[in-house]
């Protein structure tokens, strides 16, 4: 590597510990010159973070699970059916990125004006936040599809006597595993960070919580920073690990002969 | 075994016509091979036949039943495909299983006759093997073997050897017909490779823009074309456009030359022909410097020699425009580039066409 590679490098790495080192070392300072885990204890013990961070990763599962069942389907039968159909959809999954959350709420309230069960549920979050994550879940998705041959392999399978849904679950599904895993985690991330929109319907997620904190406690929001940094570290690690595990792997056919 | 009738199938894509009225009968346990250029239809009748299109029009018959409407899953037809498709998430095994598993087949019966069939294609060493770890060639042989194991009623072959390298290709294509033979399924297969066709059909049917030119045995497509567009796509011809001078004898180009012929059926004197000439009923004789072909023989003048093993093709000019012959290569050397040459023709290589 030459020095400028170097160089480069250690500035980028920069970039980005010094600002989590600092945080790390704020929310790990008791005194002068002291450390020690009292805003991590702190914080742990607070009912409102487990409360809010619980109900956080409930909406991140059933926003996971809302996306998948949504978007899996949709995109398995453009791609085999519909792919003319394919740039409309890539138009219509970065729509979440031009309609700001305030409008997203403001619109939900609107169309669910006669619902307001479901306005004062929880589940609309879930609703809300599955749009919120369509560019990610879409984009991860449709690469996975874009890797395999869904066409071929579909057809192959139904000559084998497999019906549509079976060619799904046992051929497609486990072949989009890891586009799958990385929407899921992407949702998780997104759902686990999202304030907007649980701020304006009033619910206490755990976004709500961190900004809560961070007005009113500045250590134990250093702590809780790095708390929410690991979680998604985990995320991305148990990503990265699921994604190394894979039996067969599903690399590119091989174009050789022997 | 079963028996496959396609009856007046038209198959229509938005303004194209991909299929015209094509009517094809594949009789039990025999091997049709569908040769014909891309775009010509065949694959889309071969998907017709596995049900991933349906026809516009026409009739499906398996056994005399009609299949049209019938799902794809339903129909009981192993197919192998041109791309590779096996399934990436399963080993060799488990792809072989896949069908059984689907038809509820007992799993150590699924397990015996997957590994019985990937012996039968000579994989039995890699049945845990993953596709990514097998070369092209081994995962065409997999994919027979699960086409195989649903004890299909029809075996589908699109092009599976196409993306194969020659020797491979070669290998393979005799393996498929060892097997199809061994356990006499009936079996469609679908190539653009005349030789592959030409070497592995019980039958060949010759397909053009949708329509079927010609179908019969390997050796009469090849010895009695019936379109010229059969005959230029079917190995190489010479063709000249003549006349029927008398029961035996053509007379080829402006400059009448006459050649004779053994097979005159369908014409009758004073009509105009194509006259068909295969490169290996062309015979050669160098000419001594300054000496002239016989009276009523073609001459001509060697341009290139195109080497391909036991022969060398020569290609020539003579009064009546460019022709090939097929040499044997030791002959050949005789006869360089600017060899003049007395050009004989084999009456028993020689068809004609009505025009």
């Amino acid at each position: 590597m030459s020095f400028w590679t170097i160089f480069w490098l250690v500035m980028a790495g920069l970039y980005f510990l010094v600002p989590l080192y600092s945080t790390l070392e704020f929310s790990l300072e008791t005194g002068q010159h002291q450390y020690g885990l009292k805003w991590y204890g702190q914080i742990f013990a607070d009912p409102a973070f487990r409360s809010s961070f619980l109900f956080s990763l409930r909406l991140s599962v059933e926003t996971v699970i809302i996306g998948l069942l949504l978007m899996v389907p949709t995109i398995y039968w453009v791609h085999l059916r519909l792919p003319r159909l394919r740039p409309v959809m890539d138009v219509i999954s970065i729509l979440p990125f031009v309609v700001p959350p305030v409008a997203l709420v403001v619109g939900l309230a609107g169309a669910f004006n006669a619902m307001p069960w479901l306005l004062s549920s929880s589940q609309i979050l879930a609703f809300a936040y599955v749009i919120q994550a369509l560019p990610f879940t879409y984009r991860s998705l449709d690469a996975g599809m874009r890797a395999i041959d869904v066409r071929t392999l579909t057809e192959a399978s139904q000559s084998c006597g497999a019906p549509t849904w079976k060619t799904l679950v046992f051929v497609i599904l486990p072949n989009i595993r890891t586009a799958m895993l990385g929407g899921a985690f992407l949702t998780l991330a997104i759902v686990m960070g999202e304030y907007t929109i649980s701020s304006l319907l009033l619910f206490q997620t755990f976004a709500v919580y961190m900004q809560y904190v961070g007005e009113t406690q500045a250590q134990p929001a250093a702590a809780l920073a790095i708390i929410s940094f690991g979680l998604t570290w985990g995320a991305m690690m148990g990503l990265f690990l699921l994604s190394r595990r894979r039996g067969g792997g599903r690399g590119a056919p091989v174009a050789v002969s022997r | 075994m079963a028996t496959l009738d396609l009856k007046g199938i038209r198959k229509v894509f938005g303004s194209t016509v991909a299929l015209e009225e094509l009517s094809l009968s594949v009789g039990s346990g025999e091997l049709v091979s569908l040769l014909g250029p891309s775009g010509c239809g065949k694959t889309t009748a071969l998907r017709i036949v596995a049900g991933f299109e349906a026809p516009t029009t026409g009739d499906l018959l398996v056994d005399g039943e009609d299949f049209v409407g019938v799902p794809a899953s339903k129909r009981n037809m192993g197919m192998v495909f041109q791309a590779y498709s096996l399934f990436p998430n399963m080993t060799a095994r488990q792809n072989v299983e896949f069908g059984m598993r689907m038809r509820k087949v007992a799993r150590d019966k699924c397990r015996a006759r997957a590994e019985e069939l990937l012996g039968l294609v000579g994989l039995a060493e890699r049945v845990s093997n993953y596709p990514h770890e097998l070369s092209g060639g081994q995962q065409q042989r997999v994919a027979l073997a699960r086409a195989l194991a649903i004890e299909p009623a029809i075996l589908l072959l699109d092009e599976p050897l196409s993306a194969l390298d020659a020797k491979v290709r070669v290998d393979l294509r005799q393996q498929i017909r060892r097997v199809q033979t061994r356990l006499g399924i009936t079996t469609l297969y679908v190539t653009h490779d005349q030789e592959e066709a030409l070497s592995i059909s019980d039958r060949i049917a010759v397909m053009s823009d949708g329509n079927l030119e010609q179908i019969g045995a390997p050796a009469d497509i090849y010895r009695s074309p019936r379109t010229e567009f059969v005959a230029n796509f079917v190995g190489l011809m010479n063709g000249f456009e003549g006349s029927l001078q008398a029961a035996d004898t053509v007379v080829l180009g402006a400059a009448q030359r006459p050649i004779r012929v053994n097979d005159a059926a369908g014409v009758t004197v004073g009509d105009k022909v194509l006259v068909l000439i295969r490169p290996e009923s062309v015979q050669l004789e160098e000419l001594a410097d300054g000496a002239s072909a016989p009276e009523g023989v073609i001459e001509g003048k060697v341009l290139m020699h195109t080497f391909l093993g036991s022969v060398t093709r020569v290609s020539l000019s003579s009064d009546l425009g460019d022709l090939v012959a097929d040499v044997p290569s030791i002959r050949a050397l005789t006869m360089p580039p600017d060899t003049r040459v007395a050009v004989r023709v084999d009456p028993v290589g020689v068809r004609m066409l009505k025009r």
